[in-house]
């Protein structure tokens, strides 16, 4: 029956669409089921039509092997727009990957009923539909890759923004409160916001404070070693100060000089010599020491 | 030729770098300021680079030269005023200028010149504290 080289894949998806659709969907969502509470069953049934339309009329318009082509653009577009909101809501690959998969068993069966007792019929349309759904499967694994990494790159965005906050403690004596590890991009936004700073408030002394640092290596000193000797060169005096006593150790241990840099305990500590050494004092209310 | 001024401000030198400051124009502060230092017995040099943008090695280095051979002539050096672009570059070339006092901005580099100065010789004792 296909000898001749049409395929009767066309033909079926579009006799039996209203079928096919309802199999599919019944699938997906028992393939899901974990889901329920994000993927509405609405939604599965929309973007199911909307794929087994384009799909439809790619396949119709005779082109079965070229999956770049711009024949296929349509399908490649629902793909994507699928793969990228299920990336959003947290689903895993091969979760978004069945997507595309899940519909082979409604096509094949239908594939084997309509063309009946030709074996080599069944087997050369059954290569083509798991070719094509295959490849399918692939682009959109791609692009949930592609989305994930896309909201990656975004919340490093957001934490590079986040984390390098420097406040004014008093009059001339800034702090700079580091969360998290310390690499060459983050140490050059801190250097830099805390230049501008001390242009902008004309503070005499910086505390860098590296409480929240979880490990300080070779690199992560240099880089705070930069920093200082920078803010040196502007004219202002640096404290780091936070400094566990596993950090002292590990800092030690790895032979770190770190020069003739102010360090203290606690931010408390270096923020009572900022003062002593602008010439304030705190004291108590009631005169006692 | 172009030079950048020397003002004397009493026991002071005072620069202020107000060109882009290109080679020959550092090697030519560098003799004028020595000279200078050695003819009006100058006890601290205070140099302003609040509008320098572009810095190279080659100046970073003649401003640690400058400081050099000011304390060797008993003369201090504070550089005021840098920007934070130019302390970036200054720290990634390198040159971190040991031994060169720095200041936000000339009237802080005036302050701590008077403090440090004031010890040593009997005028200002007043201002200490």
């Amino acid at each position: 029956m296909t000898p001749t080289g049409t395929s009767k894949i066309p033909d079926i998806l579009t006799k039996y669409r209203a079928d096919i659709l309802t199999d599919w969907t019944r699938q997906q969502l028992e393939n899901t089921a974990m889901r329920r509470g994000v993927l509405r069953e609405s939604d599965v049934t929309e973007q199911s039509g909307e794929f087994l339309n384009a799909f439809a009329e790619a396949v119709g318009a005779g082109n079965l092997t070229d999956l770049r082509g711009e024949k296929w653009d349509a399908v490649r577009e629902v793909l994507a727009a699928v793969s990228r909101s299920r990336a959003k809501k947290g689903f895993t690959p091969s979760e978004t990957a069945m997507f595309v998969f899940s519909l082979k068993q409604s096509l094949l069966t239908r594939l084997r009923a309509e063309i009946g007792d030709d074996t080599d019929a069944v087997a050369s349309e059954g290569w083509t539909v798991n070719t094509i759904l295959d490849r399918l499967g692939l682009f959109t694994t791609e692009i949930y890759q592609k989305g994930r990494e896309e909201v990656i790159l975004r919340q490093q965005q957001e934490l590079m923004e986040l984390s390098t906050p420097v406040v004014s403690l008093w009059e001339n004596v800034l702090a700079l409160p580091l969360i998290g590890t310390l690499d060459s991009a983050r140490t050059q936004v801190v250097m830099e916001s805390l230049l501008q700073a001390i242009v902008k408030s004309g503070a005499a002394i910086a505390i860098i404070d590296i409480t929240g640092v979880p490990t300080v290596d070779t690199l992560v000193a240099q880089h705070l070693l930069k920093t200082v000797a920078a803010a040196r060169l502007m004219g202002a005096d640096c404290i780091i100060s936070g400094i566990r006593p596993q950090i002292a150790q590990t800092i030690v241990h790895l032979g770190v000089d770190l020069g003739d840099v102010i360090t203290k305990a606690t931010l408390a500590d270096a923020f009572a010599l900022a003062l002593q050494r602008s010439g304030m004092m705190v004291a108590s209310v009631k005169g006692r020491s | 030729m172009e030079r950048i001024p020397i003002l004397k401000m009493g026991r002071y030198l005072l620069v202020t770098v107000q060109v882009d400051m290109h080679d020959r124009l550092a090697m030519t502060l560098q003799d004028d300021l020595t000279n200078q230092i050695v003819e009006h017995k100058a006890r601290a040099v205070l140099i302003d680079i609040s509008t320098l943008e572009i810095v190279d090695s080659f100046i970073g280095r003649m401003l640690a030269n400058i400081a050099a051979m000011s304390r060797v002539l008993d003369a201090m050096t504070v550089v005021v005023g840098m920007q934070p672009s130019v302390a970036i570059t200054l720290v990634e070339l390198g040159l971190s200028l040991k031994g060169v006092y720095t200041a936000l901005n000339v009237e802080k580099g005036m302050e701590f010149l008077t403090t440090s100065l004031s010890g040593e010789d009997g005028a200002d004792a007043g201002n200490t504290g």
